[in-house]
């Protein structure tokens, strides 16, 4: 029977595929150049030439969301992106080494979580610098290690389904029956957690560059548009809500996606989430 | 149970050991002469000699860690460049601030939390679970940080009920001192609210399945007490071991919240000490933070150990 597609998985991928054509489009097209300074025009309120209005140098806050879009995407799918190819090999080993190899990855993932992502980025920011690459490197290290995990767990789950022992029986090796057997049966699991870090990954990226420590200037990031709207609350309050709401509405749409995404794989279960 | 507590002992050693390793090796990595990169351009030589001395730049690095090492067992962090003072005395200074908030958003979060799960679990289905769920989702997806801007917003600029930010100190009166805490507690809070209402909601759905519950329905125990007596105490088990799990998360966002509000925690010691260049206040803040965090997770392994009749797994749960 053909299983009805949940509705967060439809309002999720919605809300993500809409941000993704936004930073898509920023590539192409701005309502005005996103770095282009207009004093003359600073912290104006929204109005029908600037939508959202100006920020403290006159750039049109519309402009910064929509190529803020496409650093925080950026970011986030290259911390996912390295933590897949880091974590999902790594968990796929220690299930097929078995003991030891398990233990290396459970001691690995101890010292890992032991510095939130914020942490490790800070210390890293320490000692070479702020910047977009330190903060993906921060968080594709915690990424790498959540991953490793999930893998390590769903993968040793495979190695006891009995189709595993027919392979082996077959006189298949154990990197055949991974690639051939394990990887496919953990792929739906590993999707869905690394949708969920994304959406950790853009929060994570946003704080640090509101603390200075990520995305550089001139390079607009949602982060950094918030410390600097906090600056000129008096003035410009709005400046404070609007790339609040494009980070909330990009973790949402994540969120949403893989809870959807957890209940049509695996129906049992049954997510606590909105939809 | 013995042999589950001691490998956990060992496995917290072991990584307390290469916590202090990866803190250590990561500040080695700063590009050319650390102390001229501290002292800047136009250090003096004997000024730069002094700090190289007290740096321990001028030993092999592996007799530096030692010594760095040592040190920290016995609760010396070094000295810090831009105050002149000890970091431990920093870091118990600042403790003042960021234990208190971490604290009362430990509570209000726990406080917000519980009620809002059970409300959700009791009328499942009708608005004000959803109601609830949509709560979650709208918390789980806002920055802790942009939340603290919301709150300033609303409650210092507009209402003027709370301070924008700063903090008077406890000599000025509980009272104060706490009113400067409430706003940022709260930003802290509210996410970690979301996730603990979600789990607190499944928790107890899952409990109300449960047999001694029908039984305790079909003796005739009303639904408030049933809600109350038998199923909440049962959830609170995974409630608390989420929460014993978001301390790390807490931690993160103590960083950028004092931040926000400009409290003097450890998170704006840390911040100040990267844009100062004080290396040596940053090291022994991240490896203490650090430290605080792998010590949380394995209380929180050992707790549910402890109240869990099945045999332990390994593994700390996962850390999402």
């Amino acid at each position: 029977m053909k299983r009805r597609l949940p509705l967060s998985l439809h309002l999720g991928a919605g809300l993500t595929l809409l941000l993704v054509a936004m930073a898509l489009l920023s590539l192409l097209w701005t309502p005005y150049p996103a770095e282009q300074v207009r004093v003359i025009a600073r912290l104006k309120p929204p109005t029908a030439a600037h939508w959202l209005g100006t920020d403290h140098f006159g750039r049109d806050v519309l402009s910064m969301i929509m190529v803020g879009a496409r650093n925080s995407l950026a970011v986030g799918a290259a911390a996912v992106g390295l933590g897949l190819l880091g974590g999902v090999p790594l968990g796929l080993l220690a299930a097929a080494l078995g003991r030891w190899g398990d233990e290396a990855v459970a001691r690995l993932g101890d010292l890992v979580f032991a510095f939130p992502a914020v942490l490790t980025a800070i210390l890293l920011t320490a000692a070479l610098g702020a910047g977009a690459i330190n903060v993906v490197v921060a968080l594709a290290l915690f990424n790498a290690a959540v991953l490793a995990r999930v893998a390590r767990g769903a993968a040793l789950a495979v190695w006891r389904r009995p189709f595993v022992g027919a392979a082996l029986a077959l006189g298949r090796g154990p990197l055949s029956v991974t690639l051939v057997h394990v990887l496919p049966n953990i792929a739906g699991i590993v999707v869905v957690q690394a949708t969920i870090l994304f959406a950790v990954a853009i929060v994570n990226e946003a704080a640090l560059s509101y603390l200075g420590l990520g995305i550089q200037p001139p390079s607009p990031s949602w982060g950094k548009m918030l410390g600097d709207a906090q600056t000129h609350l008096f003035t410009a309050p709005l400046q404070a809500v609007f790339p609040g709401i494009a980070i909330a509405l990009c973790v949402m749409g994540l969120t949403m996606l893989g809870d959807g995404l957890r209940d049509w794989l695996d129906p049992r279960h049954r997510s606590s989430g909105i939809l | 149970m013995l042999a589950f507590l001691l490998r956990r002992l060992v496995s917290l050693t072991v990584t307390v050991w290469l916590a202090t390793i990866v803190v250590f090796t990561v500040l080695q990595l700063v590009p050319g002469d650390p102390a001229l990169l501290m002292l800047g351009i136009n250090a003096q030589p004997d000024t730069l000699a002094a700090l190289r001395s007290q740096m321990g730049l001028d030993q092999p690095i592996l007799t530096r860690y030692l010594h760095w090492a040592g040190g920290l067992a016995r609760g010396d962090l070094g000295v810090s460049l831009t105050y002149a003072r000890p970091v431990a005395d920093l870091v118990a200074e600042r403790l003042a601030v960021t234990l208190p908030l971490s604290l009362l958003s430990l509570v209000l979060s726990t406080m917000l939390a519980l009620p809002l799960g059970l409300l959700a679990a009791a009328r499942r289905g009708r608005g004000s679970d959803w109601a609830v769920l949509g709560f979650a989702q709208l918390g789980v997806s806002m920055p802790s940080f942009w939340i603290a801007i919301l709150l300033i917003l609303l409650f210092s600029l507009t209402l003027h009920w709370f301070p924008a930010g700063g903090f008077p100190g406890w000599s000025a009166g509980v009272g104060p001192a706490l009113q400067a805490l409430v706003l940022p507690a709260l930003a802290l809070a509210v996410p970690e609210a979301a996730i603990l209402a979600r789990v607190t909601r499944t928790a107890v759905l899952d409990t109300l399945g449960e047999d001694h519950i029908r039984t305790a329905r079909a003796k005739g125990v009303g639904r408030m007490a049933v809600l109350l007596r038998h199923a909440l105490p049962n959830a609170l088990i995974p409630v608390a071991t989420v929460l014993g799990l978001q301390i790390s998360f807490l931690v993160a966002g103590a960083v950028v919240v004092e931040n926000v509000f400009t409290l003097p925690g450890l998170g704006r010691l840390l911040y100040q000490a990267i844009g100062q260049r004080d290396l040596i206040v940053v090291q022994g803040v991240v490896v203490l933070l650090a430290l605080f965090v792998v010590l949380v997770n394995a209380l929180v392994d050992i707790a549910c150990a402890l109240a869990d009749p099945r045999p332990p797994a390994t593994g700390n749960g996962g850390a999402s």
